[in-house]
């Protein structure tokens, strides 16, 4: 095969050649990125404007008025407050512990040769690749049975609690943690802890004060990715939750749907609304956003 | 992470050039540090087992009873197992639903995703923004996305109808609906691995594309013959990916109809026995056991592969 074609053509048709297909390139780039944003422009587009309107001309219409009426709606007449507030209860300490009890999982398994090492990582990773619905049935039952205090749940069960769909996000979010988490402390040298154990440190200290700052940039990445994850479920919170007023905003969102009709610019308003913090932290944390959900996958 | 699957592979290289062991020998940890590391381990763990591998254990167990939440419970052996694949009618329509959903993911949406990473990753101007673009309706909730869906489809006012002036009800006929809903499911999925082979393309050794260029490879030859197989654990990811997205999908059936008339699917129909006035536990539960069975074809062997390499380490 001595076909070294392009270094022996003349460079400057190479060099047009080049360039042409880079101005095609663009060209299907923006053609495409157009297209996909078609369908969240459409939905800020009819969240601006009065159903009476639509109704009669169809969305795909010019617009007579635009304003934000539909979203003071969605916000004073459905309680969107409490619907962000109820997500925040439950997002918050579900990110931070999972991480928590991610890491001190994952520095055990990475930094000590136990038994069973490599069984308890692959038991945690399958756990998280489990479709949900092969658990619900009987964790809707334990949800039912176990009872909780008052402090903590004010139907007095796991049930119907901010603290029941905060358990089971930890739970289930702690498998894909752990095994990233697990592959980043291993790359970290020995060199490290040998120095605090000559130091006299114990393992809780080698943990928290010279691992876990280690760990920082993937406890970045991977808490902006949980935050997403948890923030846009629906399944959990609709099936052990039976009160709309403590579900959270994603799963609250058909309290919008009327009765007898659907106002779906109505619907769009409180959509948007609800998916500004995911958009925001997806524009300000944007790497660390793509690092989570990649992070090891490029080193192969 | 509402029904997302996150996965990595195993960051191989590091082992490669690492040699020294990293793990601090066992042996010179005292007492306490050792109750220390176990109560460490352990304890986390014991959370993840008690709700998520009791519940998925405790399926198999009740999927050969006729408990109802209520009642006794009855040993009936594999009888759900038969009711499911002989009488209920909408058990078989349901796996067709599902297949239709990880076709279109593995034939369109995969492969889309996978065209646009190479093309992004030629890096032309403006590539951050289109990058950006295409990933964006991975961060919306797959609820959103079921209310962006009606925006377009609803049968009266809907963008596609009043654009084109026609009168089709996209999302009410069962023999469309689950094609329609396929497009913004597709939509959202062509972009998450978008994102995927475009860190794994990053990675790859450009000397390796330049190479195969200078030996007259067309662009095609070059990703098919040099790239692709270097990318491996990535294509092994998004296979993963692909087939348990495909078995979880839910949400986005769920809130444009309550997945019937059309868009049931066997996640839909497990919930719907154990929620509502018929709560058929033990025949919910065969239904997740089927659900359970097919993940794990995908599951295990992404184990195996995943921590083989690990362990060659």
């Amino acid at each position: 095969m001595s076909t070294a074609t392009s270094t022996d053509l003349a460079p400057d048709v190479t060099a047009h050649k080049r360039t042409a297909g880079r101005t095609w390139l663009s060209i299907a780039l923006g053609l495409t990125t157009a297209v996909w944003l078609v369908p969240i422009i459409a939905a800020v587009y009819t969240s601006l404007r009065p159903f009476n309107e639509t109704a009669a001309k169809g969305y795909f219409s010019a617009p007579d008025t635009l304003n934000f009426d539909n979203y003071v709606t969605a916000w004073t007449q459905a309680n969107l407050v409490q619907y962000f507030l109820n997500t925040l209860y439950i997002t918050v300490p579900a990110v931070v512990i999972t991480l928590f009890l991610s890491s001190m999982v994952a520095f055990g398994l990475s930094r000590y040769s136990l038994k069973f090492n490599v069984i308890l990582l692959m038991l945690v990773t399958a756990g998280n690749l489990l479709p949900q619905q092969t658990l619900i049935t009987p964790l809707f039952r334990m949800f039912l049975a176990i009872p909780l205090p008052e402090w903590l749940s004010d139907s007095g069960l796991m049930y119907d609690s901010y603290f029941g769909i905060a358990v089971i996000h930890i739970a289930f979010q702690m498998g894909f943690c752990t095994f990233v988490l697990s592959n980043y402390m291993k790359a970290i040298s020995k060199d490290l802890t040998e120095a605090a154990v000559v130091d006299g440190a114990s393992v809780w200290r080698q943990y928290w004060s010279v691992i876990l700052p280690l760990t920082r940039p993937a406890l970045a990445a991977l808490g902006t990715l949980q935050f997403t994850w948890i923030y846009n479920d629906f399944f959990w919170a609709r099936v052990l939750m039976a009160s709309g007023d403590k579900r959270p905003i994603t799963s609250a969102l058909d309290s919008l749907q009327g009765l007898y009709f659907t106002d779906n610019n109505l619907i769009a308003a409180g959509s948007v609304l609800a998916a500004i913090p995911t958009l925001v932290i997806f524009i300000a944390l944007q790497k660390q956003f793509i690092a989570g959900l990649t992070l090891g996958s490029s080193k192969g | 992470m509402s029904s997302e699957t996150t996965l990595t592979t195993a960051p191989r290289a590091d082992f490669e050039d690492d040699p020294p062991p990293t793990r601090s020998r066992w042996s010179l940890l005292s007492g306490t540090d050792r109750a220390v590391v176990w109560s460490m381990v352990l304890l986390p763990l014991a959370v993840h087992v008690a709700f998520v591998w009791v519940p998925a254990m405790a399926s198999v167990v009740l999927s050969f009873t006729d408990w109802n939440g209520i009642s006794e419970i009855g040993w009936i052996g594999g009888q759900n197992y038969v009711d499911a694949t002989t009488i209920y009618p909408l058990f078989w329509p349901a796996i067709a639903h599902n297949v239709i959903w990880l076709a279109v993911f593995f034939l369109v949406a995969t492969p889309l995703g996978m065209f646009l990473a190479v093309l992004l990753d030629k890096e032309v101007a403006g590539t951050r923004f289109y990058q950006s673009a295409i990933y964006l309706p991975v961060v919306l909730s797959l609820a959103v996305i079921g209310y962006i869906t009606q925006i377009f489809l609803a049968p009266e006012q809907g963008m596609i109808n009043s654009a084109l002036d026609l009168d089709i009800d996209w999302l009410g006929n069962s023999s469309i609906n689950l094609w329609a809903v396929l497009v913004f499911a597709s939509w959202r999925h062509a972009g998450y691995v978008m994102i995927l082979y475009l860190a794994g393309l990053k990675g790859v050794d450009p000397v390796l594309k330049e190479a195969a260029q200078i030996d007259g490879a067309t662009q095609s030859q070059t990703f098919f013959k040099v790239v692709f197989p270097v990318l491996r654990p990535i294509n092994v990811v998004v296979l993963v990916i692909t087939v348990i997205e495909s078995l979880r999908a839910f949400d986005l059936v769920y809130v444009i109809n309550g997945g019937i008339n059309g868009l049931e699917l066997l996640s839909v129909l497990i919930t719907q026995n154990i929620i509502g006035e018929a709560s058929r536990i033990g025949f919910g539960s065969a239904l997740a056991v089927m659900l359970l069975v097919v993940s794990m074809i995908v599951i295990v062997p992404y184990l195996f592969i995943t921590y083989r390499d690990m362990q060659e380490a």
